[in-house]
């Protein structure tokens, strides 16, 4: 019935194809994270038109699909006249979309340092980047890691959807592998351990943080024993 | 090669849209149902169960939270005809999604749960309230409002989920656009436009959500 049986070699392959999902996410989380800083602080910029680009940015990036926006990188590299790559086109939409949802995790902690904080800065003569890049960011690392933590496992989670554009990461593999061996079961069983053990760390991790902050920052009441 | 964009030839499919968007449209409806029906149960059980349940529904959350609906999709399209249920690309589909919101329905809700200060619960017990009663009123319903806005957000990225779908060969608003651009050769213009209607269906949607919890809550929307 099946070309093949799932062993030793199917997962090995698997367990190489692991590193472009990996390698995907790492330029995501770095391009991404250095994309969102722009977008955070153009979010909250003086000058009115940058804010509104930003504004555009995000909520294109946020209320269409990621895979639409794969799809858009990869046809649309042909159409400025290049061959389409689907590393060059999911190295870019990883890092745009990673971007918009950077800048709001940012913006958001950026907004919860109080407002006198910056007026502050003003009287010594701060201007706006200044401001932001000595007095407003080291304040808000600490509400920002856990979120960017959290946010990592979300991106390593969303490069499955660049499978779909040819991209041999873990979730092709997956489909590949299904498809001489036909153990679905298997397969994807352990294709979701591997996901597992790739993001289950990073979600613990962020909510550990998550935890620690609530109670230095927020004094939460201790929850009641269900 | 294109140089210039042209809508023309997609715009001549518009049929075509209409069923994919129809489609799509139908997909995130149910499975925003069924996910949050599972939610509801999860987020009851993780919270009042007895252990071993409570233990269960944890582990249910946490494995879909941290494996990709991609692969849950695959996994129930794949692996379950193999146990006899023969499933349509559809099916699967709502299968998947459902039982993917579920996990996240389950853990903001829960959260919505742990909220609720176990005083309101004793003083509902000593008004004679039985548990049903004290579940569905002095529980729940405050639970939900205060979770609403994580609870839509999460729908919201429900109806952009369902994008995937396409993968199983499912006749959605994406695999449309891929059917589209073998017809008509003009890709960049087809997703330009799928992503406007996928826009438009986001606002849509927060639109509707703010419009409920007016209506429910009183709120302002912000």
């Amino acid at each position: 019935m099946s070309l093949r049986d799932f062993g030793p070699n199917e997962l090995m392959f698997l367990l190489l194809a692991t590193r472009w999902t990996i390698m995907l996410a790492l330029i995501a989380f770095v391009g991404g994270g250095a994309l969102g800083l722009v977008i955070a602080a153009a979010r909250i910029a003086p000058a009115r038109p940058l804010r509104w680009l930003a504004l555009g940015y995000i909520q294109f990036f946020m209320g269409t699909p990621i895979l639409i926006q794969l799809f858009m990188a990869y046809y649309g590299a042909s159409l400025l006249g290049f061959r389409p790559d689907p590393w060059f086109a999911a190295a870019l939409t990883f890092c745009l979309n990673a971007g918009a949802f950077f800048g709001e995790i940012f913006r958001g902690a950026i907004t919860a340092i109080p407002k006198g904080q910056w007026e502050a800065s003003a009287t010594l003569g701060f201007r706006f980047l200044r401001t932001l890049r000595l007095v407003i960011i080291p304040q808000a690392m600490r509400l920002m890691l856990p979120p960017t933590v959290g946010f990592m496992a979300q991106i390593v989670k969303t490069t499955s959807v660049a499978s779909l554009i040819g991209l041999t990461e873990l979730a092709r593999a997956a489909t590949q592998v299904n498809t001489v061996t036909f153990q679905p079961v298997m397969v994807f069983g352990t294709v979701s351990v591997i996901y597992f053990a790739l993001c289950w760390p990073l979600s613990l991790y962020a909510a550990r943080l998550e935890g620690r902050l609530a109670g230095h920052v927020i004094r939460k009441p201790a929850l009641p024993a269900a | 090669m294109q140089s210039t964009l042209q809508f023309g030839p997609i715009l001549a499919h518009f049929d075509l849209l209409l069923l994919g968007l129809a489609y799509t449209f139908q997909l995130a409806v149910l499975s925003i149902l069924f996910g949050t029906v599972i939610g509801v149960l999860g987020a009851v059980a993780r919270s009042f169960g007895p252990r071993p349940l409570s233990w269960l529904v944890g582990a249910y959350v946490e494995i879909i939270r941290n494996t990709p609906l991609l692969i849950q999709l695959y996994f129930v399209f794949f692996s379950l005809p193999l146990f006899g249920l023969k499933l349509s690309s559809n099916m699967a589909a709502i299968v998947a999604l459902s039982i993917h919101l579920g996990a996240y329905a389950t853990e903001i809700l829960r959260a919505g749960i742990a909220s609720i200060s176990q005083g309101q619960i004793e003083a509902a017990k000593a008004l004679g309230l039985g548990p049903y009663r004290i579940i569905r009123h002095v529980v729940l319903a405050p639970a939900v409002r205060a979770v609403y806005p994580a609870l839509t957000a999460q729908f919201i990225l429900q109806l952009l989920g369902t994008s995937i779908v396409g993968a199983i060969a499912a006749e959605e608003l994406t695999a449309i656009a891929n059917n589209l651009v073998m017809q008509t050769f003009r890709s960049f213009e087809v997703y330009i436009l799928i992503a406007v209607i996928y826009f438009a269906l986001v606002q849509l949607a927060s639109l509707v959500f703010a419009g409920i919890a007016r209506l429910l809550f009183r709120w302002k929307s912000s």
